[in-house]
């Protein structure tokens, strides 16, 4: 605490926090806001299964009671689920995992920082998302239910309570996204000026790890999108409450307003959540592959050209939605396009292992079926991404599936509203985004708890993860080709779905074994938090800094000096060096002496 | 994968399954040979006692060829697609044969209403015909559709013709369709529209030429 180096994090430094409601609850530090992220994102998760679970339940055996939920769900209550589970697990699980708990524990001490440079604001953003938290689930229990438009929202259904039959519900889900979005904005000016402010003394912007890069560009990506999205909630709660018409064509408003307003924010978000989990993957597969990241400025200016990207390509959500469709050919070709930085993102990653002395740790397990999963995804974009595609697969199973493999894991005129939809859906972001989630608890619980994972339970839950994730989301892709339209009720009712039961039972079923197949994690989880093998300073000889600092990092993230750095992130397996790995902080060999 | 799309009724609907098996073995074979390396290098290059990893680093122009040659490919394969789906979608959707029936389709919760001009060509006027979710149409005829809404989004489907469109409140949209084959096929709605959405569903009956006829003339007796 003597160090005065004026470069280095140190005017992140407050005192010591006392008592329990300052260390706990209300704490300024980043390490416990990032734990508090990630114990609601844990809690949001099993909600958003659960909601899961009773969907896909219904689709598998229509109308019959739910076991554990005890009864049916109707036709209201299913928009309704379908609804929260969309955005509980894109704005209340994917976003406070990767971009909050993560970026906040792990950001400031890579980067050599005491604490994120607003730690009050970090605080505030926390307790914002606990508002909308809450919100949100007084929407569950208001009369009339809770939100029934989709997650997308689109109106009029969600502008005219009487279409839905959802009053107050609508509203709260309005405000709950709303105040999301704000504790988001607050959380991103910090991930942007922690990095570009708080760097310790030898950490040059080009020396920081790929984590760093991602969750920055992540932020700029949101503060730049998310405008648009506030202020179409907003137009949509003045058109329910104030009667206002800025989507209601009675009063000459336009729905397709909200569909750009949404997709220019929604398009971008689904990098917002993409980026981080990639660089989670990077960081685990450089440790585990003891190799530095193939191709680092490659990637960093192919990341960049995506996110530049992604604010064009929003209206690929629109090719059939009376658009003119002279607009479909520009956006199909930038969202096609967006595949080249995205491809080489995954070639650096497939040329990492290249040669590498891979030590499989659970951890890296993830990363690699993070990889694997998110290729699928991609690839099922193109589809997408191919305007007459979309006509087909569009709104099908198709999109569910490849948003679950890229959000987990990592369109046709008439796929588009298919399955192929929900399918493509599920497979970019569940893939890649839940994947890489559980390569960074598995990778970094030892320092955010100093306590070890045990990894047998971790191999087990991997690959009942992974096996049973394909299983789920690849068939799910079929049902879309076979024009399945998603968000119905009941597919029995249509005699062109009934060839598709078997199908949609062995998906419930596999889905049914996925949530069986966390159990061990949960236990494993809760065990090692309490009984865990304590955790050394640096369990995974790796090489970034916040590995140089005692597991859990003290108040302040060093009990001594923030250390300085000598080198690049991944200075792994250098020839001429006996050990696979200089740590960023070990000076070159002329400079020994000067280590301290 | 591409066994398991419906039969296709519609003239352009070989165009998009032509766009469709194009991808699907272009990303197939890019599926197939990414996962092999991937097992592979997770064998091959596995910690063995003793062994240090290659040290690699991409930085500079020669080793980031690994990178750039494999893009370049994944752009021009990308350029391909997008050429032969531009094509399409301008087949499609940016030119309009001749119609040789016209047709509105209002969407309102739940249900299709189907509306024909009648003998005059003309909508509004006394002799429209107003069908509740039965859309009647004759097989090898340019049928061209209006899509209109009364209260919320709806989207019409139909998978064995390859077309889906939307339809918006306050907007008219067009879409037209040529059947090749006689039948009787489901439209489910598309687009999720309030809690009967599910069910929401009309019919498509495409009749034979002299079908058509005889049903023209039950429905409006009195012309010729």
């Amino acid at each position: 605490m003597t160090d005065t180096h004026a470069a280095s994090g140190e005017a992140g430094l407050h005192e010591a926090p006392q008592g329990f409601l300052r260390t706990y609850v209300f704490s300024t530090d980043h390490k416990m806001i990032g734990r508090q992220y990630l114990f609601i994102s844990l809690f949001w998760m099993v909600l958003g299964a659960f909601y899961a679970y009773l969907l896909r339940w219904q689709l598998a055996y229509p109308e019959t009671d739910i076991p554990i939920f005890g009864r049916p769900i109707g036709p209201e209550e299913y928009n309704a689920f379908l609804t929260l589970h969309g955005t509980i697990m894109v704005f209340f699980v994917a976003m406070p995992l990767l971009l909050a708990a993560f970026g906040n524990f792990i950001v400031p001490l890579m980067i050599g920082a005491r604490d994120m440079a607003f730690p009050r604001l970090n605080m505030m953003s926390v307790w914002t998302l606990t508002a909308a938290s809450i919100v949100l689930l007084l929407s569950l229990v208001v009369e009339s239910g809770p939100a029934a438009a989709g997650w997308t929202g689109y109106p009029p259904l969600s502008a005219v309570p009487d279409y839905t039959g959802v009053g107050y519900g609508m509203d709260l889900w309005l405000l709950a996204l709303a105040l999301e979005f704000a504790s988001f904005l607050m959380g991103g000016i910090n991930f942007l000026v922690t990095p570009l402010n708080m760097r310790t003394r030898g950490m040059s912007l080009m020396r920081m790890p790929l984590f760093v890069w991602m969750v920055m560009t992540a932020s700029v990506i949101f503060l730049l999108s998310v405008g648009p999205i506030i202020a179409g909630a907003v137009f949509l709660l003045l058109d329910r409450n104030l009667g206002t018409a800025f989507f209601l064509p009675s009063g000459g408003g336009d729905p397709l307003l909200w569909q750009h307003l949404f997709w220019f924010f929604g398009h971008p978000e689904v990098y917002v959540i993409l980026l981080p989990a990639l660089g989670i993957l990077m960081e685990v597969t450089a440790n585990s592959a003891r190799k530095p990241i193939f191709g680092y400025k490659p990637i960093l200016i192919a990341v960049f050209i995506a996110g530049f990207l992604s604010f064009i390509v929003w209206a690929h959500h629109q090719f059939i939605s009376g658009l003119d469709p002279r607009l479909a050919t520009p956006f199909s070709v930038t969202t096609i396009l967006i595949s080249v930085p995205f491809a080489l993102v995954v070639f650096a990653l497939m040329a990492t292992l290249w040669g590498g002395a891979i030590r499989f740790t659970t951890a890296f397990w993830y990363a690699a079926g993070g990889l694997s999963v998110f290729i699928f995804g991609g690839l099922t974009g193109i589809f997408n991404g191919s305007a007459p595609v979309d006509i087909y697969i569009h709104d099908t199973y198709y999109i569910v599936a490849h948003i679950h493999y890229v959000v987990f894991g990592g369109s046709l005129f008439a796929i588009h509203d298919t399955y192929f939809v929900v399918a493509h859906f599920h497979s970019t972001l569940f893939s890649t985004a839940i994947l890489a989630s559980f390569a960074g608890i598995y990778y970094w619980f030892p320092k955010m708890f100093g306590r070890m994972l045990n990894e047998t339970l971790g191999k087990i839950h991997f690959w009942g993860t992974f096996i049973f994730f394909y299983m789920v989301f690849g068939p799910m892709h079929l049902l879309g080709i076979g024009g399945m339209v998603r968000r119905i009720y009941n597919p029995a009712q249509y005699e062109s779905y009934q060839g598709l039961l078997p199908m949609n039972r062995f998906i419930t079923t596999a889905a049914i074994l996925l949530f069986i197949a966390q159990l061990p994690f949960v236990f494993n989880f809760f065990w090692s938090l309490f009984a865990g093998k304590k955790a050394a300073e640096n369990p995974w000889e790796a090489t970034t800094l916040e590995w140089t600092t005692p597991s859990p990092p003290p108040h302040g993230n060093w009990p001594g000096a923030v250390p300085e750095v000598h080198r690049g992130p991944y200075d792994y397996s250098l020839p001429g060096e006996a050990s696979d790995w200089l740590p960023q902080n070990q000076p070159d060999r002329g400079a020994a002496s000067a280590r301290g | 994968m591409l066994a398991w799309l419906p039969e296709n009724i519609s003239t352009f609907g070989g165009d998009l399954d032509g766009i469709f098996a194009l991808i699907y073995y272009i990303v197939a074979v890019w599926f197939v040979l990414t996962q092999a390396l991937i097992v592979i290098f997770l064998i091959r290059y596995r910690r063995k006692e003793g062994q240090k990893a290659v040290y690699a680093h991409g930085n500079n122009w020669s080793q980031a060829m690994w990178l750039l040659i494999p893009c370049a490919l994944v752009l021009t394969l990308d350029l391909w697609i997008d050429i032969r789906g531009s094509d399409v979608w301008a087949r499609v959707k940016l030119s309009r044969p001749k119609p040789d029936v016209t047709v509105k389709l209002t969407g309102k919760q739940f249900n299709w209403i189907v509306t024909y001009p009648g003998p005059d060509g003309k909508f509004g006027t006394a002799d429209d015909r107003k069908l509740d979710n039965d859309l009647h149409v004759p097989v090898g005829k340019v049928v061209y559709l209006i899509l209109e809404s009364e209260d919320v989004i709806h989207s019409f489907f139909v998978p064995v013709l390859r077309l889906k469109q939307d339809a918006v409140p306050g907007r008219q949209i067009p879409a037209w369709f040529q059947a090749t084959k006689a039948g009787k096929w489901e439209i489910p709605c598309a687009e999720l529209c309030g809690f009967g959405h599910s069910g929401m569903k009309g019919s498509l009956i495409v009749h034979s030429a002299e079908d058509y006829g005889a049903w023209l003339k039950k429905q409006w007796p009195s012309s010729g």
